[in-house]
């Protein structure tokens, strides 16, 4: 069932128009009132999405409205049109939601901050394209506004760009995200060239006609655009740089929706991925490889902010390994609580932040509890969560994924994400502890830490019920509401049978695991049974590969951009200067040596000319008298 | 000397029209270059009404009439030219006022 409907344009409509308001008219005119628009806006966009959602979860209707054609070059069609299926609306929810949240809480945490409305321009604006992102009906529009999440991005990592290491991560995020969406431009083109078209309906009729090999190399390309995107390995560096944006941005962009967004492509395109075992192999192996090398790497650790963006990666990891065994629903579901859980993690780290005076050494920190309760409790439930405790959102989401992985024909990836979940735990509760409990290890006589206020901490217990309740949309695991919600977008997908005994089995084991980090992190970190430093000596080399994030940096560095530096320095020093400036100023030089010889005509003498105008005219004349007869006929 | 005709009038116009010229060439003084080419002008006028008598038409007498009037136009143009420079330059020798060469 489908419905066209004049109304879905005010979704997207909302924020961008409050963007441009703020943007144009924030620094003179509107300034500390730019979350007045902001706020609304985004809201309101919510409440719309909220009422598509109902429509099309709750009737299985499908919503479009068509705005106009962007493209028409004979053939080839590229209609802007906008489509809510359940996917799509499930994915509003989400990013309208915490987008709105995000947005209240950063009235609080940017209040005095000189940028203030262009921190309230560029943040709609990315509401705005990831809202494009996941209404477009076409791969092209898809593709536009994920360049435009990148930019938005780029914007707001960079906000503080004074300070030389946002500029630089600001850059490294742009760049490193280049590399995937180059293969993703790569992958959309080879589609069209294929299929000769680019609309969703119509190419994923069409593969079933592709040759195997054709899909895959599609599937792939398509793939390395979200490993960009959504931060998986190799390309991961960007996103632990990107914390040196402000916190809400860190919640909304790189934790709860934009990194997301290449999760959201590969299960909008899943009959491609479908199409190719191959592919879906090598997307579950990246994804538990991911979430596994993340987690350790968050193990070791000391800035709070890096300790939840490592996390992040590390359940991305977990979202594409679902994806990779064909377990799209399960994605979708821990997409969903996690943005939940990674966003109060993010907003609760930024509370802890701004009331230590933006310290983010978890070393210099330690018993906070005392001062800060309700961020205590707000991210105690945000850790339990995202560390998978029952019965909280992350542990029904991230249970589902290693049961479908198990099932799903790759047993050994479900036990690399099982052991991902016990470092999960670990470096979950190693920052709770560190942060919370124990003796303050800084001055509290001069700094005075407490709760946030209203603005902020409203949103954090929003959330924090979110983190905690989410889960039970997907209770009883597969036939939850999601699954039923999710049910007809992926239809095609193959099923696996699941007994009841190995949900279980794994629920257990998870939950064992689990508890065996938090313990661990409890004896390391309270009780001091365990002596952290002692555990790194014995743990030697592999202590040092985690904690220098298995030199992925350091290769990077090294072997690409020192060579690319060096290769470009040299296409700069020799071809730029002395080929191309030196063709355009020799041009110049011929140019001004020419004119300095006829220049001596002009004598400035009036005689002169006079003269030359006489002899030209009796030239001519003559010539005409003459010839006349021959020349001028 | 047969009639007058019209051999005449340009042989009258070319003389003044020749006068002028070598004036216009080799004078130094703007306001005589200036005396010479009204009387270059008026040397067209010659031969257009000479036309005009040979020919019994009054074309050419309008022409001559026109010719008159534009060159009333350039003469004030060009006297307040002449003033301007003398109150500038203080010089009406053209072999001085060089400046546009640069």
């Amino acid at each position: 069932m489908e419905r066209t409907v004049d109304w879905l344009v005010v979704i997207p409509l909302a924020p961008l128009l409050a963007a441009i308001a703020n943007f144009l008219f924030g620094k003179w005119w509107i300034r500390d009132r730019a979350h007045w628009l902001a706020v609304p806006a985004v809201g309101f966009s919510f409440l719309a999405s909220v009422a598509a959602a109902w429509t099309v979860l709750g009737h299985h209707q499908l919503l479009r409205q068509p705005l106009y054609t962007w493209i028409s070059a004979g053939e080839f069609q590229v209609p802007v049109e906008l489509v809510i299926d359940e996917l799509t609306a499930i994915m509003l929810l989400v990013v309208t939601g915490v987008s709105f949240l995000v947005h209240v809480y950063s009235i609080g945490y940017m209040h005095h901050d000189p940028g203030y409305y262009r921190f309230f321009a560029w943040l709609p604006l990315f509401v705005f394209s990831m809202v494009m992102l996941v209404l477009a009906s076409n791969f092209l529009v898809l593709f536009v506004f994920w360049e435009a999440v990148g930019l938005c991005s780029y914007l707001l990592i960079g906000f503080w760009f004074r300070r030389r290491s946002a500029a630089e991560a600001a850059k490294k995020a742009f760049v490193v995200n280049r590399i995937g969406d180059f293969g993703f431009a790569l992958g959309i083109m080879l589609l069209f060239t294929k299929v000769g078209t680019l609309e969703y309906q119509a190419v994923f009729e069409a593969i079933p006609r592709l040759s195997s090999g054709t899909v895959t190399t599609i599937a792939l390309l398509l793939f390395t655009g979200a490993i960009g995107k959504s931060a998986q390995l190799p390309l991961f560096v960007w996103l632990p740089d990107a914390m040196e944006g402000p916190t809400p941005v860190s919640a909304l962009i790189h934790a709860a929706t934009m990194v997301t967004a290449g999760i959201f492509m590969v299960a909008r395109a899943h009959p491609i991925f479908l199409a190719s075992p191959l592919a879906l192999w090598i997307v579950a192996v990246i994804g538990a490889l991911t979430s596994f090398v993340a987690a350790t790497i968050a193990t070791t650790q000391f800035d709070i902010k890096r300790v939840v963006a490592y996390s992040t990666v590390s359940q991305l990891g977990y979202m594409a390994l679902a994806l990779g065994v064909g377990a799209w629903i399960p994605a979708i579901f821990h997409l969903f609580t996690h943005a939940f859980f990674k966003a109060l993690l993010f907003l609760g780290s930024g509370a802890v932040m701004h009331a230590m005076h933006d310290e983010l050494d978890m070393r210099r920190m330690g018993g906070l509890k005392r001062w800060m309760p309700l961020t205590y409790w707000t991210l105690v439930i945000g850790a339990a969560a995202n560390a998978g405790i029952a019965p909280l959102a992350g542990f029904w989401s991230k249970d589902e994924i290693l049961v479908s992985a198990w099932v799903g024909g790759a047993p050994l990836l479900a036990l690399l994400g099982l052991a991902a979940a016990f470092f999960t735990a670990l470096y979950m509760f190693r920052a709770v502890f560190l942060t919370f409990h124990g003796q303050p290890r800084f001055d509290p006589h001069q700094l005075h830490p407490h709760d946030p206020p209203a603005t902020m901490a409203v949103p954090l217990v929003v959330l924090a019920i979110g983190a905690a309740t989410t889960g039970f949309l997907g209770v009883p695991p597969e036939a939850g509401w999601i699954h039923h919600a999710l049910e007809p977008v992926f239809e095609s997908a193959a099923h696996h049978e699941v007994t009841l005994s190995l949900t279980l089995g794994l629920a257990i084991a998870s939950t064992l695991v689990a508890f065996a980090g938090l313990w661990i992190a409890y004896a390391a970190y309270v009780r001091g049974t365990l002596s952290p430093a002692a555990v790194a000596a014995r743990l030697g080399p592999f202590y040092r590969l985690a904690a220098n994030g298995w030199y992925f940096d350091f290769i990077y560095q090294r072997y690409v951009v020192r060579p690319l530096d060096a290769a470009a320095t040299w296409l700069w020093r020799s071809v730029d200067v002395g080929i191309i400036d030196g063709a355009v100023n020799g041009s110049a030089r011929i140019v001004a040596s020419t004119a300095q010889l006829w220049r001596r005509l002009q004598t400035g003498l009036v005689a002169n000319y006079a003269l030359m105008i006489a002899l030209g005219t009796v030239v001519l004349v003559g010539a005409y008298l003459v010839f006349g007869s021959t020349l001028f006929r | 000397m047969s009639e007058l005709s019209a051999t005449h009038f340009l042989l009258l116009s070319a003389a003044l029209f020749i006068i002028g010229m070598v004036g216009v060439l080799t004078r130094r003084n703007v306001l005589v270059i200036f005396m010479c080419i009204e009387l270059m002008l008026n040397a067209v006028n010659v031969s257009l009404i000479g036309f005009a008598w040979e020919l019994h038409q009054l074309t050419g007498q309008v022409f001559a009439l026109f010719v008159i009037a534009i060159a009333a136009a350039e003469a004030v143009v060009g006297l307040g030219i002449v003033m301007a420079l003398t109150r500038r330059a203080d010089t009406v020798d053209i072999d001085e006022l060089r400046q546009l060469r640069e």
